[in-house]
């Protein structure tokens, strides 16, 4: 089959890409555009630590062929800082020892910053069930839980925050 | 930032050191802004240009003679590069724990003329994609004849197992020894004197550390003739040593750049991965990955090993241990690895934090046609630890006695003989028991709060 030209709207920037029709949106993240927050763990869905924002849903990237999603808003950990200014979300991954070895962090934070996005005020439960497709083998997931709540409320106090302003 | 946990200062006021700065106070992480920021290099986020894909065929028996293997359909894949089999290593054979002293080599690199467990490394193949690396890898032919495999540690040391171990034994051996062993006292006199004999028997499965990030390395050969190794192990100079041990160069050609593991938990301490990569660089003179698959690292990367712990206490009415006799069997797997490291310290271990005057410890590493077994959070001595412990509360409930106060009455105390005949000093263990059972709200007898572990008490 041939190679498609495949256009996004990558952490905020118009892109394209020739992609094979295999090609995933993981491997094109990673290997076309050298973004590589992304982290390939299972490749096959099972892990999160690949996620990434697809038009500002959570999304396992290694399960999605590029070709599919032409036209899209793709966000990745890379777009989130403003510069060195880290976004509440990961400002309270740091304060809150919510990464250990930092493979499953930034598609941990991904799929938190999509949470808080919709949800301003997330119950715990909230929390675990918007994290429940993110696997982290350090942490034992406390912090990380008590990390996201803290962004909420971190965000509730201070609306102005950048934030993911502009996803 | 402020300290968050208070820090006991009543015990041992005067030992201490000083005041602590950081023990009970956050401190920030080092790494952890390149952690969130998506900056931390990971092994796998180096593509250098020219990049080959390592895939390895697998054996599909437990045990097995290898009659022929056939290569030739790797090689009509579009974009393979090259097929390694054993004949490619330079030093085949290998024992990670050889780098301090312990030997036989009993590891091929890949298999030559049988494999010992299902997922042993017959052939290499090293491609232009990960793809026909993978395609190759599954079009290679292995023809084979089944032989006996033995699957549990006891069978394996019965009278007429199969021998599966070209040493001669289905167990390691120790300085000339079946297994490690604890001697103290007499430990049948013990039992001779003990109101109650109180067994018990433990055992747990293997374990699987399951890192987020798979195993893996990428090799890149550099301009002065070098390796450098960009890999995601725990012991960066065992990678390095054993690697050059294994292709024969000197340790100065190769480079190790590691550092940072995403999760390991002992499980990314073996050198698996960096041979084989270096050698598909050497022998195409462009940079290799090689990563296992989430399949791979969940069936063929070592373990925890199982073990199976028989113990065997005598004990007085009064609750103090006057025996302890332990079997335990550590299921190594195919081979050695680190399992016969983890076999001593479980032998060290399993007398447990308690002053018994009688001890027989054996503790076997023993060969199976199991995927081998090695490093593992505190390997040797969690599992023993979770046998003796619950132990002694089996031995507190058979004897009615409650069981702090039982630990609390066998307690190594500073100056006690340990049954591998080291002094005990700096234990604590005393105080540690009496300062939980203050904060799980346990009742404690006076005399029980008086103990010390600086005296013990008459009797
Ligand atoms: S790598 Fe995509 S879910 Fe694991
Ligand atoms: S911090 Fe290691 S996997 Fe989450």
């Amino acid at each position: 089959m041939p190679s498609t030209i495949v256009t996004l709207t990558l952490n905020g920037t118009e892109r394209e890409l020739i992609a094979r029709p295999s090609t995933t949106l993981l491997n094109a993240l990673r290997e076309t555009f050298g973004l590589m927050g992304a982290k390939r763990g299972c490749a096959q869905g099972g892990c999160g630590s690949c996620t990434v924002l697809l038009d500002g849903r959570p999304a396992v990237s290694c399960l999605i062929p590029v070709v599919t999603v032409g036209g899209s808003t793709v966000d990745t950990i890379e777009g989130l800082a403003d510069g060195d200014r880290l976004t509440d979300v990961q400002q309270a991954f740091v304060d809150h020892f919510a990464t250990q070895c930092g493979f499953c962090t930034p598609g941990m934070i991904m799929s938190a910053t999509a949470l808080l996005d919709r949800n301003p005020d997330p119950t715990r439960q909230d929390v675990t069930e918007a994290i429940c497709g993110n696997v982290c083998r350090c942490t034992g997931y406390e912090p990380i839980i008590t990390a996201v709540l803290s962004a909420a409320e971190r965000r509730r106090d201070a609306p102005q925050s950048p934030a993911t302003a502009g996803l | 930032m402020g300290r968050v946990t208070p820090v006991d200062t009543a015990y041992f006021a005067g030992e201490r050191a000083g005041d602590f700065t950081v023990i009970g106070s956050p401190v920030q992480r080092s790494d952890a802004r390149g952690h969130v920021t998506g900056r931390t290099v990971f092994f796998e986020d180096l593509t250098p240009p020219g990049l080959t894909h390592v895939k390895i065929h697998r054996s599909t028996r437990h045990h097995a003679r290898i009659d022929r293997v056939d290569v030739s359909g790797a090689y009509e894949v579009p974009g393979v590069l090259r097929v390694i089999t054993h004949e490619d290593v330079p030093n085949n054979w290998y024992v990670v724990l050889r780098l301090i002293g312990v030997g036989p080599d009993d590891e091929p690199v890949l298999a030559e003329d049988r494999v010992l467990y299902r997922g042993e490394p017959i052939v290499a193949v090293v491609a232009e994609t990960e793809e026909a690396a993978r395609d190759g890898a599954a079009r290679v032919v292995v023809d084979y004849t089944d032989l006996p495999a033995v699957l549990d540690v006891e069978e394996a040391l019965a009278d007429g197992a199969p021998i599966i171990k070209q040493a001669g034994t289905n167990h390691f051996v120790y300085e000339g020894h079946h297994c490690r062993r604890v001697r103290l006292g007499d430990v049948e006199r013990g039992f001779a004197q003990a109101d109650h004999i109180i067994e018990g028997r433990y055992s747990s499965s293997p374990i699987e550390h399951a890192p987020v990030e798979p195993t893996g390395c990428v090799v890149v050969p550099q301009g002065d003739g070098r390796l450098r190794i960009h890999s995601n192990t725990q012991a960066a100079f065992f990678t390095l040593d054993n690697t050059a041990l294994i292709l024969g160069v000197p340790p100065t050609s190769l480079r190790v750049v590691g550092g940072t593991v995403g999760g390991g938990f002992g499980g990314k301490v073996d050198v698996i991965v960096e041979p084989l990569a270096c050698i598909a660089a050497m022998l195409t003179g462009r940079p290799a990955k090689y990563v296992y698959s989430r399949a791979e690292e969940m069936q063929v990367s070592s373990t925890r090993a199982a073990e199976r712990i028989v113990i065997k206490d005598g004990v007085m009415d009064d609750g103090r241990i006057v025996a302890r006799q332990v079997t335990l069997y550590v299921d190594a797997g195919a081979y050695s690895r680190h399992s016969p490291y983890g076999a001593t310290k479980a032998a060290a271990h399993m007398p447990g934090p308690y002053t018994i005057p009688n001890v027989h410890i054996d503790c076997y590493c023993v060969y199976t046609n199991r995927t081998p077994s090695s490093a593992m959070r505190g390997f040797g001595v969690t599992i023993g630890d979770f046998a003796l412990e619950s132990h002694m509360d089996h031995v507190a409930r058979e004897l009615g006695l409650d069981p702090l106060r039982l630990r609390l009455k066998n307690a190594y105390r500073d100056g006690d003989m340990k049954a591998h005949r080291k002094i005990a000093s700096g234990t604590a263990l005393v105080e540690v028991i009496q300062r939980a059972a203050d904060l799980v709200g346990h009742d404690l007898p006076p005399e029980y709060r008086a103990m010390s572990s600086a005296e013990r008490p008459e009797g």
